[in-house]
């Protein structure tokens, strides 16, 4: 994966598929995508294939990506009657940005228990409680149906 | 409270009018701002229908635009995105400068300008217009393209050569002597460096301290900070415009990128009210005899972006094609090239007609001129998706 900043405008990624396709991906900085793939004959030259707004580009990773982890949770849990696994996405404005975990409290007040962070294609397991959060990471919580939803108030508390 | 009647009327029918143009810059894709300077032509000194009772609130109007122009491209502006442009395309950014400044320069003193027109018409034509670049450069879908970085790094490099630049042009605009505007200059400079400093260590802080979840509050207390400091700025002779830059620079994160969102209609009525107020300061009669002139220097600067672009492209070792399209996509000048009028022009009727023709000629023809080159290859089958030519 090759990634080439874009200045002013946000990221782009590049990748060669196993068929010999290079795809790129343009994140821009507004939150908006565009994907493109590239020309075999001049590959300086892209083909814009997709533009996707925020949440369309949320409904693809979610599609591609995200439920597979929740999914290991959730054979995990299955084996424990009352215990569930949920996720919640931590919020730009949510008051805990940049905040390490710890400072949410959210197991004593909950008895749910933050096992990982999802962030960006990163994942961090059963983070410490001197972890920072940051927008837009998503935390993994096991726990009663009524503690994952008590986690979700704590981090969504203006 | 007494209101003048006269001045809501011919305000309503300026910003209506100025609408109608946008909307119509926009049918064919292209800028809306030589419209606007259009539209001051005809409305100010020598035109067709003058507007008294308006002219007070434009041209209150137009300083705050100025600085809100500013504001937002510090705003846009990221330190590791400038130190990634600088290491890769300090070169790109030296042959910019001089390819770019000296047609404007000679012509300058071809004509018989001063030199502080001089070098206000070097600085018009060497920055190519960020905004009509981007937005082009999305409009024709070629962000994935491999050239896309060289023209953005050329672009946020210009831009931040902008800092150093603005204080100088307004200290010699005041009357100041050469040291005294090397003085400003390093004081900008210095300002810029610790704007720097202050948003790596202390962002966190300035942000949460202008930070609200209302969007009017927010709006009110960056609106506020940066006026107070591009007061400040004026006062100690840097430059209003370099004040709010600073302030835009200082904002990261999420602040800034809720500030450019609640700050974007307050800037586009203002710019728009900025580019209004610089065509009622230029008289038409002196403009058309400077045409001529104006559309051979749009020539030749035209030419020696594309090597310029060329020249930054080849550096990420893009192939032909693609050079030209990186040369082509920076022949627009535009707002900057205005605002650099805007600061200067104060005693010079040649110069103001001189740029505002050069900005009409580049603003329209540049972005057909990027849409122009592709490469004569023939269309791929396979799903693509229409790329957007609103």
């Amino acid at each position: 994966m090759n990634e080439v900043l874009l200045p002013g405008v946000g990221l782009r990624y590049e990748f060669d598929t196993a068929e010999g396709n290079r795809i790129g991906i343009v994140a821009r900085r507004d939150g908006r995508f565009e994907v493109v793939d590239y020309d075999r004959r001049d590959p300086d030259r892209s083909r814009l294939l997709l533009r996707l707004t925020e949440e369309e580009a949320d409904a693809v990773a979610e599609i591609l990506g995200a439920p597979r982890i929740a999914e290991r949770f959730a054979d995990l849990t299955r084996e424990v009657p009352g215990l569930s696994a949920g996720q919640v996405e931590v919020a730009a404005d949510s008051r805990y940005v940049d905040r390490p975990l710890g400072e949410t409290r959210a197991r004593t007040r909950t008895g749910a228990s933050i096992v990982a962070i999802v962030r960006g294609e990163a994942v961090i397991a059963s983070p410490s409680p001197v972890e920072v959060l940051r927008a837009k990471d998503v935390l993994v919580v096991i726990g009663t149906p009524d503690g994952i939803a008590g986690v979700d108030r704590i981090i969504h508390a203006p | 409270m007494h209101t003048s009647v006269a001045l809501l009327l011919e305000l309503g029918l300026i910003l209506t009018a100025l609408s109608a143009l946008g909307a119509l810059a926009r049918r064919f894709a292209l800028t809306p701002v030589p419209l606007y300077l259009l539209a001051g032509l005809a409305l100010g000194e020598g035109g067709i229908a003058p507007v008294p009772a308006a002219d007070e609130f434009v041209e209150i109007g137009a300083a705050i635009g100025v600085v809100l122009l500013l504001l937002t491209l510090g705003l846009e502006f990221s330190l590791g995105e400038f130190a990634a442009s600088a290491r890769r395309h300090v070169r790109s950014a030296v042959v910019d400068l001089v390819l770019n400044a000296t047609p404007g320069a000679v012509v300058g003193w071809l004509v018989g300008l001063s030199p502080l027109g001089v070098l206000a018409l070097a600085g018009a034509t060497w920055v190519s217009s960020s905004g009509i670049i981007a937005r082009l450069l999305t409009d024709l879908g070629r962000l994935g393209n491999r050239e896309t970085p060289a023209v953005l790094s050329v672009l946020v490099l210009e831009d931040f050569a902008m800092a150093a630049y603005l204080p100088l042009l307004t200290v010699l605009a005041a009357g100041g002597s050469w040291w005294q505007a090397g003085l400003g200059v390093l004081l900008a400079v210095g300002a810029v460096a610790v704007a720097f400093v202050a948003s790596r260590r202390w962002g966190h802080q300035i942000g949460r301290l202008l930070s609200h979840p209302e969007p009017e509050q927010l709006m009110l207390r960056v609106l506020g900070t940066t006026l107070v400091v591009a007061g400040l700025a004026e006062l100690v002779g840097a430059s209003a415009a370099v004040g709010a830059f600073l302030v835009g620079l200082t904002l990261t994160g999420v602040v800034a990128d809720r500030a450019r969102a609640v700050l974007a209609p307050l800037r586009d009525l203002f710019a728009a009210t900025f580019f209004l107020a610089i065509g009622f300061a230029v008289d038409v009669r002196a403009l058309l005899p400077l045409l001529p002139a104006a559309i051979a220097l749009a020539a030749v600067t035209a030419g020696t972006k594309v090597l310029t672009g060329a020249y930054a492209a080849s550096l990420d070792g893009v192939g032909r094609w693609g050079r030209l399209r990186a040369g082509t996509a920076l022949i627009p000048r535009g707002e900057f090239s205005i605002v650099i009028l805007g600061l200067a022009a104060v005693a010079d009727p040649t110069l103001g007609a001189l740029v505002t023709a050069y900005v009409l000629v580049l603003a329209i023809t540049g972005p057909v001129l990027a849409r122009l080159v592709r490469a004569p290859l023939p269309a791929r089958s396979g799903p693509n998706v229409r790329v957007d030519r609103r």
